[in-house]
């Protein structure tokens, strides 16, 4: 046997990649979802044109006045059939012809109903004759970076690097317990450190080979910008990893079965999927749960990678979420060192 | 047993080193909850021994050997293994002695090589992979999946993890459990070997056959306790006969009660002893090819009708219940 064979740190970590490949499921999370992930995102928000609203007419009249804005797709009906259409959400604005006028028919919680009431209205009094005080004209800008795939790519690999680590460090070790294993291995002159540490490091090598194959696709399906350095963004990267590792071992300190420690990963990640912006502005919750918002690991590590990615944020002015996601790795660990049950 | 190059080797490795004993437990005590597991164990077992812990489940077996193994703290007590303490020399130890659990489950997707290489690359010193497959004899599911591996051959492996580290002193807790007969007598053949090879190995088993095969010196516990202690063959001697007789009886002679009167059957020249045990009478004996015929007549004498008739070898099993009233594996 040559040295390297010799290692048990070497022997712990082979193991936990033979594992890891041997089960077929993981071939598919690491290499497959990714894809279906992005593809599912491309069929989304590729190539969108501007939305097109539609709407529905009381009369032929009315209805060939909405046609006429190209922000809007109009139908005639009769008012029972148009509030029905309403109600299903098939059409967000009735105008219906009144005596006196004409009345609009919508919901004014919905922003996307508020526009077509503008676009309804100005195409209506347009064709009655109505003229603009003011010419006015458009220049549309498209700007990469301000879309909302290039939001969410980044809310998409701080979920990815969390669901990973913890289940990948969570049910492989409550499994071990389980198994009467981890009994095994410290009755036998194993360093515990290595145990945790093959964890890691197997861990941190198939995030690199997810990471890379996520943001690449990303890159080059739909061209989402990279305007930080990439070396601090994989900074961020492994930062991410630890700190999730650091809980799913915390985590999976004391659990005895499967279950229990399944039901505990939920409890960790179900706010974070809610609450750390992975799909929306963290800031659109109340200022009164900001705090607990912003402390999240899942939202530091979010906000830092959207600063990096979108904004060319060096990690010197985001000391806070670094910070953050250091602490996240420093004190779950050191826990459980302390409670880490072997047995 | 083959190979005895490597075993003669191994043998000089292990001896060599030998002064004191290689277990010392002196007043240990352990309690769980309610439950007073291990209650005031004084053992000593010196160096090359094979030591048994027999005792039926819960006789606190697997706390002890545990506690030799520094997997669980005893609340009292002392614990020397190999002359040094579980406290001050944790790593030391660790790295001299092989230990295989009650079931311990090996990832299952790992071949058994990958397994032994893993478990080999923890000690400073042992023996290489190889020769540890060959012992166990899984040369031909060296490739295999510890998944796809009988009940047997995943305790050779489990046998096979505890030696890679070539070590001086080695804890079986429960070898056999669970194996069909021709699975353990292979057990058995291995632990033979090892003995041979001069090891000193503790191992505990509620079989009596196993410990009357394997060991050199037994200890019998019962609630935590030692009951019995010593050779298998002076445990037997001292049920006080080398046979035991069992007879049940039916009163079909109107004359007598279907009473035996023991009092006579004591009186025979080389009864022992006498027990009853749910209608089954039992008589320890010692030669029994006189003692025999001269139970029969008794019997008639005293008009009784045999139902039943039978006799065995005294074993340990007899001194378990000679020692508690009970059977060993009545739970």
């Amino acid at each position: 046997m040559n040295k390297l064979e010799l290692s048990s740190l070497y022997q712990l970590t082979m193991a936990r990649f033979r594992l890891f490949l041997r089960e077929p499921e993981a071939i598919f999370w690491i290499f497959i979802f990714p894809i279906l992930l992005a593809m599912g995102l491309g069929i989304a928000f590729r190539n969108r044109p501007a939305d097109v609203l539609q709407v529905g007419a009381t009369t032929v009249q009315l209805t060939h006045a909405l046609a006429a804005d190209k922000g809007l797709t109009a139908a005639t009906m009769n008012e029972t059939e148009g509030t029905h259409e309403l109600a299903t959400g098939q059409i967000l604005l009735l105008a219906i012809q009144r005596a006196d006028g004409v009345a609009y028919k919508y919901d004014d919680t919905n922003p996307d109903a508020r526009t077509a009431r503008l676009l309804a209205d100005r195409a209506i009094q347009a064709a009655a004759g109505r003229k603009d005080a003011v010419q006015a004209g458009n220049e549309l800008v498209h700007e990469t970076g301000a879309r909302y795939i290039d939001f969410v790519v980044p809310g998409l690999l701080g979920l990815n690097l969390m669901g990973s680590a913890m289940w990948g460090l969570g049910f492989a070790i409550v499994e071990a317990r389980q198994k009467k294993l981890l009994k095994r291995l410290v009755a036998s002159p194993m360093p515990k450190w290595q145990y945790l540490a093959s964890f890691l490091i197997s861990r941190l090598t198939m995030q690199s080979i997810e990471v890379a194959f996520f943001l690449g696709f990303a890159k080059i399906a739909f061209g989402v910008p990279f305007r930080g350095s990439l070396w601090q963004l994989g900074l961020l990267c492994l930062m991410t990893s630890l700190a999730f590792s650091a809980l799913g071992l915390l985590v999976s300190t004391r659990a005895k079965t499967m279950e229990a420690v399944s039901g505990l990963m939920n409890l960790v990640m179900l706010p974070m999927w809610i609450l750390s912006g992975v799909f929306f502005s963290a800031t659109r919750f109340p200022a009164v749960i900001q705090p607990i918002v912003r402390a999240l690991p899942l939202t530091a590590a979010i906000e830092a990678m959207r600063g990096n990615m979108l904004q060319g944020t060096g990690l010197g002015q985001m000391m806070m979420q670094v910070g953050l996601l250091l602490a996240w790795f420093v004190v779950p660990f050191a826990i459980s060192l302390r409670i880490f049950r072997w047995r | 047993m083959s190979d005895g190059v490597g075993l003669a080797e191994a043998r000089a490795r292990v001896v060599a080193p030998g002064n004191g004993p290689s277990l010392l437990l002196r007043g240990v005590r352990k309690a769980f909850a309610d439950v007073q597991a291990v209650d005031g164990l004084d053992l000593e077992v010196p160096r090359g021994e094979c030591f048994g812990l027999l005792g039926p489940n819960g006789a606190g077996k697997t706390t002890t050997i545990e506690i030799c193994e520094g997997l669980t703290a005893p609340d009292e007590g002392t614990v020397e293994v190999l002359g040094l303490h579980w406290r001050t020399g944790a790593n030391e130890l660790r790295q001299r002695i092989g230990i295989q659990l009650q079931e311990t489950q090996f990832p299952e997707k790992l071949t058994v090589e990958e397994t032994l290489r893993m478990f080999r690359s923890f000690f400073k010193h042992g023996i290489p992979v190889d020769e540890s497959i060959k012992t166990a004899q899984l040369e031909e599911k060296r490739k295999s999946r510890v998944g796809g591996l009988s009940g047997g051959q995943k305790q050779r492996l489990a046998m096979a993890c505890a030696l890679v580290g070539d070590p001086e002193l080695l804890f079986l807790d429960e070898p056999t459990t669970g194996l069909d007969p021709q699975a353990r007598r292979h057990l058995w053949d291995l632990v033979d070997e090892l003995k041979q090879a001069g090891r000193t190995i503790i191992l505990t088993t509620h079989y009596m056959d196993e410990a009357e095969q394997l060991c050199d010196r037994v200890a019998i516990m019962d609630h935590g306790k030692v009951i019995a202690l010593g050779t298998p063959q002076q445990l037997i001697g001292t049920v006080g006969g080398e046979d035991i007789v069992e007879f049940a009886v039916s009163g079909v002679d109107p004359h007598a009660h279907g009473i035996v009167d023991a009092a006579p059957l004591l009186a025979i020249e080389g009864v022992q002893s006498h027990r009853v045990d749910a209608g089954l009478h039992q008589l320890s004996v010692s030669e029994l090819h006189r003692a025999v015929p001269r139970i029969f007549a008794e019997l008639k004498e005293q008009g009784l009708h045999l139902s039943e008739f039978r006799t065995h070898s005294a074993s340990l099993e007899d001194v378990f219940v000679q020692l508690t009233g009970r059977n060993l594996r009545d739970e």
